[in-house]
């Protein structure tokens, strides 16, 4: 009996096995992936709330912080998610390196997107956006005059008077959709949810959901930008 | 006569042995008819080859008709060459033009090693087969075949996958060099029929397990198998071997086989 007959044997030893096949990973990443795209979902639609004004994204954020349970409870979470996905990614990619030691001398990608083809480099720098992220609007680290409870002022102060800052958002939510596009439907995919299709390649949750994330998450920066959503108080009721 | 002849130009990977250093060689063909098949051109080129007393080029072929998965080399940096749902030995020339350069290359990956110049040991995919691609059926006379009933939709579908001819264009073409597509085809095409159901989630696990101690690469679902496929099988399968492999991990109450270390 080989080591991988005797691993299966037992649910618990099929999971070891699981955790370290490739297959498991991809589903690992699958999974880990849909949570954090829920959560950007639940995101973006909170940020949409800058545009019905200061004290309903106030109020949002006030929610959030007087329930510490659900709060942490949302963060622990995606920090392992974020975790779990990441390292998967590691993983496969070296696993990948390793799997063609001799490379072709003329290959020519016949139908590989954009999105698919990019998605490991482009990944690294979505990782960096996030940890900048964190340091400009939840830390206040890179906002000077950052306003603890106040989203609506930090992003406001952030988007008219850092500009670097609203062009980086602006380029980084392209990264984001681009991502989402591949990898939504790849999760679907490597989940084995989807029915089988005459073209495969057609993704239709996937398009939506990375174009509405895309839009969504874009239409602040660009709202302050334009003077839609202006600063306090909201003087701009000749609208 | 004359001018319905083409001339290429071929710029062939050549490779002593297993582990040996290769290097790329070129030659011309000339007098080439559009109407040879790429490998009969090849043929001629060897026959030159012979007479001059060098080392004919190594390919593989069987069949020649399109069933057999011996015969696949990148072609122009494509698997198995230009011509869509289409294996080595039926691309004809007539897909080229005189004058053309035409760069041949062995599949590359880790699990695939060269034996010699275009030819490359695929047994990783045989051993991934040994693992759990069958149905085991206790011998005795043959059941009348139509017994089971099989509804059209299983059996078209089962069929699609079971057109996999393991020729390794999907591993060969992918970034990744993974062998998902293939996988997933042998799983798929016993998975989908009534006769595959009671070893489904062993054979799932098995495979899966075996495929990656072959040293393939993961998949990434690019999609380039798919249209590299001499058999047009669609990713559908990967979803479905995931599928087979997560719901197995949880729920499987069979252990695993494997066809052999690689």
């Amino acid at each position: 009996m080989t080591a991988a007959a005797k691993a299966g044997a037992s649910r618990r030893g099929r999971l070891a096995t699981f955790a370290s096949s490739t297959v498991g990973r991809k589903i690992a990443m699958a999974v880990s992936g849909l949570m954090m795209a829920g959560f950007l979902v639940i995101h973006m639609t909170a940020n949409l709330l800058a545009y019905a004004g200061p004290e309903h994204i106030n109020a949002y954020s006030r929610f959030l912080h007087n329930v510490p349970e659900l709060l942490w409870g949302a963060r622990i979470a995606l920090l392992a998610a974020l975790v779990v996905h990441v390292t998967s990614a590691i993983l496969l990619t070296r696993v990948s390196a390793t799997a063609r030691p001799v490379g072709y001398d003329q290959r020519e990608a016949q139908v590989a997107t954009i999105a698919a083809r990019t998605i490991r480099w482009l990944s690294v720098l979505l990782a960096l956006f996030i940890v900048l992220h964190l340091l400009h609007f939840t830390t206040g680290t890179l906002l000077p005059g950052f306003a603890e409870g106040d989203p609506y002022a930090n992003l406001v102060n952030a988007f008219s008077t850092q500009r670097w800052a609203a062009a980086f958002y602006l380029v980084m939510m392209v990264v984001v959709g681009l991502h989402l596009y591949h990898g939504t439907w790849s999760a679907i995919r490597t989940l084995g949810l989807s029915r089988p299709r005459r073209n495969p390649f057609s993704r239709p949750v996937a398009t939506v959901l990375a174009v509405a994330l895309w839009l969504g998450f874009t239409a602040v920066p660009v709202g302050v930008l334009l003077g839609l959503v202006g600063p306090r108080p909201s003087a701009t009721a000749s609208r | 006569m004359s001018e319905s002849t083409m001339r290429v130009t071929l710029k062939v990977w050549r490779q002593a042995g297993p582990g040996q250093a290769g290097r790329f060689a070129t030659y011309t063909a000339s007098d080439v008819s559009p109407d040879m098949s790429f490998l009969e051109m090849l043929d001629v080129v060897n026959e030159g080859l012979t007479e001059r007393g060098e080392s004919p080029i190594a390919f593989d072929h069987d069949c020649r008709e399109g069933i057999c998965g011996a015969c696949g080399m990148m072609i122009n940096g494509v698997a198995h060459g230009p011509m869509q749902a289409t294996t080595t030995c039926q691309l004809h020339m007539r897909s080229f033009r005189d004058g053309d350069t035409i760069t041949l290359e062995p599949w590359r990956a880790q699990a695939f090693p060269v034996i010699r110049d275009l030819c490359v040991d695929r047994g990783a995919l045989d051993r991934i087969v040994q693992a759990g691609g069958f149905v085991s059926v206790n011998t005795g006379s043959a059941r009348d075949g139509n017994a089971i009933p099989i509804a059209k939709t299983a059996a078209d579908a089962a069929m699609d996958a079971a057109a996999c001819i393991g020729c390794g264009a999907c591993v060969a073409a992918c970034p990744n060099g993974s062998a998902s597509l293939f996988t997933g085809a042998k799983i798929a095409h016993l998975g989908e029929l009534p006769q595959g159901q009671p070893e489904r989630g062993r054979r799932a696990l098995s495979m899966v397990t075996q495929m990656d101690l072959e040293h393939f690469g993961g998949c990434t679902l690019f999609g380039e198998c798919q249209v590299a496929c001499p058999k047009a099988i669609s990713i559908d399968v990967i979803a479905r071997m995931n599928r087979d492999y997560w719901m197995a991990t949880l729920f499987e109450r069979e252990g695993v086989a494997t066809g052999g270390d690689a």
